[in-house]
């Protein structure tokens, strides 16, 4: 499965400056994983020693965030969009 | 017609309206509650005044005490229902703004006489998070409400939102809400949930992400206070993150069912329809979705009258959402 995973402007300087980028993986494990092993620098910027998902890091499948939907054990299909969004205050409030 | 003996009276019991002319499925219906109806125009009237109130129960704030000086981080509509009961309370607020906001948002406080403190746009509603927080360390004299962690937030929509919502739709099945301080969500969704446990709770998220370019890192990130102290992550079922586009297509197409309303309320009701869509064709759902605000507020931003796409580029550069 290959999905096309949208990286955040924080996050561009340490992952190559693009802002997206084709990985392959069966789960959102999986494509974290690799992006790490692609991009060792930022492993600490997506995931926490134990491997649980950084807390500032949400993570979505064609916008639904991964948490909800079983969190790094989440499927992945051919085509997805995923998107990784730093969790930060939010805007009108 | 009722008469009041305060504007503070007025807030909240706002009406429901069923909007599932938008539905995309006719076994769907969708109900917004349209909290611009409160005196200051947001929901963000509940939880204000819930704070002061609260503040003054607790003897940080004295009703008649001169030179009291409140602080306040907000992009927009706490500051402003703050600035309003703080102006009929006696109160001097400074509100904590990102540069960036739209000059509407700006002159609303300035006419509720609220003292404004610019913080960096590209820091978003965190910059103005993290200068709340420093000054309020240097000014101890200063109250902070601080309403991304103030129980007094979620506690006004499980003592009011909540049980107004269940008591005019007791067939709810979904609640629909954005997530910003995660007041409205974590208050309304722990009443229901206490009520009827199948209700699913949605999380709607503005782009906000994507929008702040101020991060240094990762670690710059922030989770409010209430949303942790209430266990967010198992209190929802679902959170799904809404595009700026997707967010002003259902602005515009709320005026289809006679709603003028502020762009996060077109992301909210954009995730509801998305929620709609997730409803199988043969079971029956009922979701009720909150209205945050009128869309007065945003008229500088075009979103009614411009090219969508100009719209969208705007929008990365003044707080929309």
């Amino acid at each position: 499965m290959t999905a096309s995973v949208r990286i955040p402007t924080v996050l561009r300087p340490a992952m190559g400056g693009d802002a997206t980028v084709a990985v392959e993986g069966e789960t959102i494990g999986e494509i974290l994983g690799r992006l790490t092993t692609r991009h060792p620098a930022v492993k600490a910027q997506l995931l926490n020693d134990d491997g649980s998902l950084h807390r500032f890091l949400n993570v979505y499948v064609n916008d639904d965030d991964v948490r909800y939907l079983g969190g790094l054990e989440a499927p992945v299909a051919n085509g997805d969009e995923i998107t990784l969004l730093p969790a930060v205050a939010g805007g009108s409030l | 017609m009722t008469r009041y003996a305060s504007v503070l009276d007025l807030i909240g019991t706002t009406p429901i309206v069923d909007v599932s002319a938008l539905s995309p499925k006719p076994n769907v219906t969708i109900l917004a509650k349209l909290e611009g109806r409160n005196p200051a125009g947001s929901v963000k009237d509940r939880v204000a005044l819930s704070l002061v109130e609260a503040a003054e129960r607790d003897g940080v704030l004295i009703v008649g005490k001169p030179d009291q000086v409140l602080i306040e981080p907000s992009s927009g509509n706490t500051g402003i229902a703050l600035a309003m009961v703080c102006r009929l309370r006696g109160y001097h607020l400074k509100v904590v703004l990102p540069s960036n906001v739209s000059p509407e948002r700006r002159q609303l406080l300035l006419a509720w006489g609220a003292e404004i403190i610019d913080s960096p746009g590209t820091q978003g509603s965190n910059g103005a998070v993290r200068l709340a927080q420093r000054l309020s360390a240097e000014h101890p004299e200063w109250v902070f409400l601080y309403q991304y962690a103030n129980p007094a937030n979620p506690m006004v929509h499980y003592t009011t939102t909540g049980p107004e919502i269940l008591a005019d739709v007791p067939e709810i099945t979904h609640f629909v809400a954005g997530l910003g301080t995660s007041g409205t969500l974590m208050g309304v969704g722990r009443y229901l949930k206490e009520r009827r446990p199948d209700v699913q709770l949605w999380a709607i998220e503005p782009p906000s992400g994507e929008m702040v370019d101020g991060l240094r890192s990762l670690d710059d990130g922030f989770i409010p206070p209430i949303f942790t102290d209430n266990h967010g992550a198992q209190l929802l079922d679902r959170k799904v993150v809404v595009r700026p586009r997707e967010s002003i297509e259902w602005t515009r197409r709320l005026t289809e069912v006679g709603l003028f309303v502020g762009l996060s309320s077109g992301a909210i009701m954009s995730g509801a329809v998305k929620c709609a869509n997730t409803i199988g064709d043969d079971d029956e759902a009922t979701i009720v979705t909150i209205v945050c605000d009128d869309g007065w507020k945003y008229l500088s931003t075009g979103a009614w009258s411009d090219d969508i796409d100009d719209v969208i580029e705007r929008s990365k550069k003044i707080i929309y959402f």
